[in-house]
């Protein structure tokens, strides 16, 4: 695969192209439920004060979640 | 006469459900721009001219795999009770998303019809989407909807009574492919269901059988309940299953599941069902707002400086409308107790009823600006950005971003009140984040205890009521999250769970809107003044009426009196004749002392006073305290009565607060210690009987009694270093 980078390294105003959600169970199924899908593409919006949660702007949606959440999900970036 | 049709109202989180349902039914229920605000199913009815509907508005839902207990609600209405027709609406700024459930509802064969909600937006977008297209693909008929004007409500429903009219009874589950791993094997569970007639149909098999790829909790729970060995069979292929997805596909079934469902959607919309300008005006607008508002640094300055802006505009405002109802009571009791001659029942009307009614509905202005400001919070969108930005600070005390929003209806921002609250702390997905949260909320400034604190802190602290009501409602935060860290590491320990939510766009809140929802909010108050309070006011006026002095001790007041009198009628100076009247004077208010102490009231708050007196509480408060176990409410307006009562200066019309400022037993430590008292001690009883319904009738007495031991030994501590 291309360089893929962990959800948790982007930076803020990043943008890139989901890979893999290698949460499983609960987890997994609520981040999917919630549109987090293989070939999603985000932007980061932003990181809370405290640096987490970390918020995901989708196509139509923004989504927050934990880094310790984001750490299942891998991006590859868009290039600049 | 033709049957009641049922409709329910399902659709993702905050994708406009409830105004919809409003808009329907002419109800009012809650709306607020923060998914997860509907955590209880309501029902409403809809006539037309040639059907009648029971129409249901449930918690949204991402899925029906159901994540949280509210999510749960809306699930089983769906799956157990099967309505004649769901309605499912869809936020239509993100259709692929929202469609994710539509799919699963397909599944399930529920027959529905689409209602297309938010066209308002997509429009300002530059979206335009071909709802005959969509309506086509999915073989439904679907609705645009504007749910905020009402716009599209009427076809919705001409079409959900012909739809349920035609489909009745056929539930026809839709079926897609997910691939060839899991193809075979979902045949293959399917056909052992069928075989063996397994949960007895009631649910499609295809849906059995995904549901336990899926590992669904509750499904799997039902198929264990059932007794029959299918259970452990298809457990088995679900884990063989399971195996072969990660080992050729890297990844369980579920997210196999997921990729499909997407993809089916995703094939769907190419098509092109979405039109038109994909750049998002109004998101970039939000996104920019949010760089400022949810800033790392910026961020917690305007949050704290909302919180305070708050109270400084509420104070000010609520102040002018709340003296003309403090003036209408005054002219109230001065009109009663001028028609109604001295007696029982004056005393009943102006002490029990007027008192105790008025003192309360003094409080309604201040309760609507201080509601009014946070239903125009909630309506902007800010509360999701609040729980997002404290997600991190409450995760530290073992709480949840999403246990915010019951902190700030139970009164995190005075006015609110605990039992919503902890009603909705139902979003929570664990249970151990809940109950923490459940029984930490109650410790919040809710409008009950509001009351309290303004009396006190007018009457000791002057000038500085906002700021002593301010430095209150950070004591109630300060010690609900540390409750809630001391019984995370102790009796509730637990992971925590995952944080993963959606920030809605910022919206302008309609005045429509933050007026009903003001107002219901002021009326439910009101209600409340006019039965409950109305209540325990009457028996605590009873409580503090009888028995009456017996007839030894009221003859010797008399006797003390009547000679009294004839001194003062004897009397020739103005000098003496005023120190008679003063003497008089004196002698009523010791008889009316003993009469309150002889009564039950007074016997019980003085068998407590050895105990209280520690705090700094005399048996009068007592009594107000131990009202305030039914309702916080009555405090006020018992602890009214108890003075007035015990004190019949006909001079002193002064207020409450003024009294008690010029009592000699009274200093600004026991008005202190009691606010702290008042503010921590056991929620009221509604509040204690929903903390049973959602937590246990147990954890229901664990909050009295803990709550009031730690209200107390604080109270005390307070009272000895202040
Ligand atoms: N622009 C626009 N806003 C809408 C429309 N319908 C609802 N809203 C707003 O969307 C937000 C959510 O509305 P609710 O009715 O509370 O949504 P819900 O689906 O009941 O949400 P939950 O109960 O949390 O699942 C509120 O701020 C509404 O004012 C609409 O048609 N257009
Ligand atoms: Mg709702």
């Amino acid at each position: 695969m291309t360089n893929t980078i962990n959800l948790r390294e982007m930076q803020v105003n990043q943008t890139g192209t989901i890979r893999s959600v290698r949460a499983t169970g609960e987890l997994g199924r609520r981040i999917r439920d919630m549109g987090l899908v293989p070939n999603t593409e985000i932007r980061i919006v932003g990181r809370a004060p405290l640096k987490d949660p970390v918020a995901l702007r989708l196509l139509d949606f923004t989504i927050t979640l934990r880094n310790n959440e984001a750490d299942f999900i891998t991006v590859e970036p868009t290039g600049e | 006469m033709t049957a009641t049709i049922t409709a329910a109202l399902a659709g993702n989180p905050n994708c406009g459900k409830t105004t919809l349902f409003n808009a329907l039914t002419g109800a009012r229920q809650h709306v607020g721009n923060y998914p997860g605000v509907t955590v209880e199913r309501r029902s409403g009815n809809v006539k037309t001219d040639t059907a009648s509907l029971n129409v249901v508005d449930l918690p949204g839902t991402y899925s029906l795999t159901a994540y949280s207990p509210e999510e749960l609600v809306a699930r089983d209405f769906i799956v157990d009770e099967r309505p004649q027709v769901v309605i499912n609406v869809l936020d239509a700024t993100s259709l692929e998303r929202n469609l994710y459930l539509t799919i699963q509802f397909m599944e399930l064969g529920a027959p529905m019809v689409l209602a297309l909600n938010m066209m308002d937006a997509v429009k300002k977008q530059g979206k335009t989407i071909d709802t005959d297209k969509l309506s086509t693909l999915l073989g439904f008929p679907v609705v645009e909807t504007v749910a905020r004007t009402g716009l599209g409500k009427n076809a919705l429903v001409q079409h959900a009574v012909a739809f349920a009219r035609q489909k009745e009874k056929s539930w026809q589950p839709l079926h897609i492919s997910y691939g060839p791993v899991l193809d075979p094997i979902l045949n293959e569970m399917e056909e052992m269901i069928r075989a063996n007639g397994f949960l007895d149909q009631r649910f499609p098999s295809r849906w059995i059988a995904l549901k336990y790829l899926e590992e669904d909790e509750q499904v799997l729970k039902l198929g264990g309940g059932s007794g029959s060995k299918t259970h452990q069979q298809l457990k088995i292929i679900a884990d063989k299953a399971k195996e072969k997805c990660f080992t050729t596909l890297e990844v369980g079934p579920e997210a196999v599941i997921a990729d499909f469902r997407y993809g089916h959607i995703a094939s769907m919309m190419k098509q092109g069902v979405v039109k038109g300008d994909t750049t998002h005006q109004r998101r970039h607008l939000s996104d920019k707002i949010d760089r400022v508002v949810t800033d790392q640094f910026f961020g917690p300055i305007i949050m704290l400086a909302t919180l305070y802006g708050i109270f400084y505009i509420t104070f000010p405002i609520g102040e002018i409308p709340m003296g003309w109802v403090e003036a209408f009571f005054e002219w109230l009791t001065n009109a009663a107790t001028a028609i109604i001659p001295e007696s029982l029942l004056q005393s009943l009307v102006v002490d029990g009823i007027i008192g105790g009614v008025g003192g309360v509905m003094g409080f309604v202005p201040l309760i609507m600006v201080m509601f009014m400001a946070i239903t125009i919070l909630e309506d902007l969108g800010y509360m999701a950005r609040m729980a997002y930005m404290m997600d991190r600070v409450l995760r530290m005390f073992g709480l949840h971003g999403a246990s915010l929003m019951p902190f700030i209806i139970s009164g995190g921002i005075p006015g609110g009140c605990a039992v919503p609250g902890v009603m909705a702390a139902r979003t929570l997905r664990s249970p151990k984040e809940k109950l923490a949260t459940i029984l930490t909320a109650p410790f919040m400034n809710c409008g009950a205890k509001v009351p309290v604190f303004l009396l006190l802190s007018a009457a000791f602290f002057p000038d500085n009521a906002a700021r002593v009501m301010f430095g209150i409602t950070i004591i109630s935060w300060v010690v609900a999250l540390l409750v809630a860290k001391l019984l995370r590491t102790t009796v509730i320990k637990g992971e925590s769970t995952p944080f993963v939510m959606e920030l809605p766009p910022y919206r302008i809140p309609t005045m429509k809107g933050v007026l009903i929802h003001t107002w219901e909010r002021a009326w439910q108050y009101m209600k409340k003044a006019g039965t409950v309070i109305l209540g325990i006011s009457i028996l605590i006026w009873a409580a503090m009426t009888f028995p009456g002095l017996p007839d030894e001790s009221a003859g010797t007041f008399q006797a003390q009196r009547t000679a009294a009198e004839a001194t003062l009628a004897a009397a020739t100076t103005d000098q003496q004749r005023s120190a008679l009247e003063q003497e008089l004077m004196g002698i009523n208010n010791m008889e009316a002392q003993a009469a309150l102490k002889y009564s039950v009231a007074g016997r019980v708050g003085s068998a407590f006073e050895p105990v209280s007196k520690l705090a700094g509480f005399d048996w009068r408060t007592n009594i107000a305290l131990l009202g305030g176990f039914a309702a916080k409410e009555v405090i006020v307006s018992s602890l009214g009565t108890a003075y007035s009562m015990g004190d019949v200066d006909p001079e002193a019309s002064e207020g409450l607060g003024a009294r008690l400022a010029n009592d000699p037993n009274w200093s600004r430590a026991t008005a202190m210690s009691l606010m702290i008292f008042v503010l921590l001690y056991a929620p009221c009883f509604v509040t204690v009987a929903v903390i049973g319904r959602e937590a246990s009738w147990g954890w229901a007495g664990f909050s009295v009694v803990f709550n009031t031991g730690l209200a107390f030994t604080l109270s005390v501590i307070v009272y000895h270093i202040m």
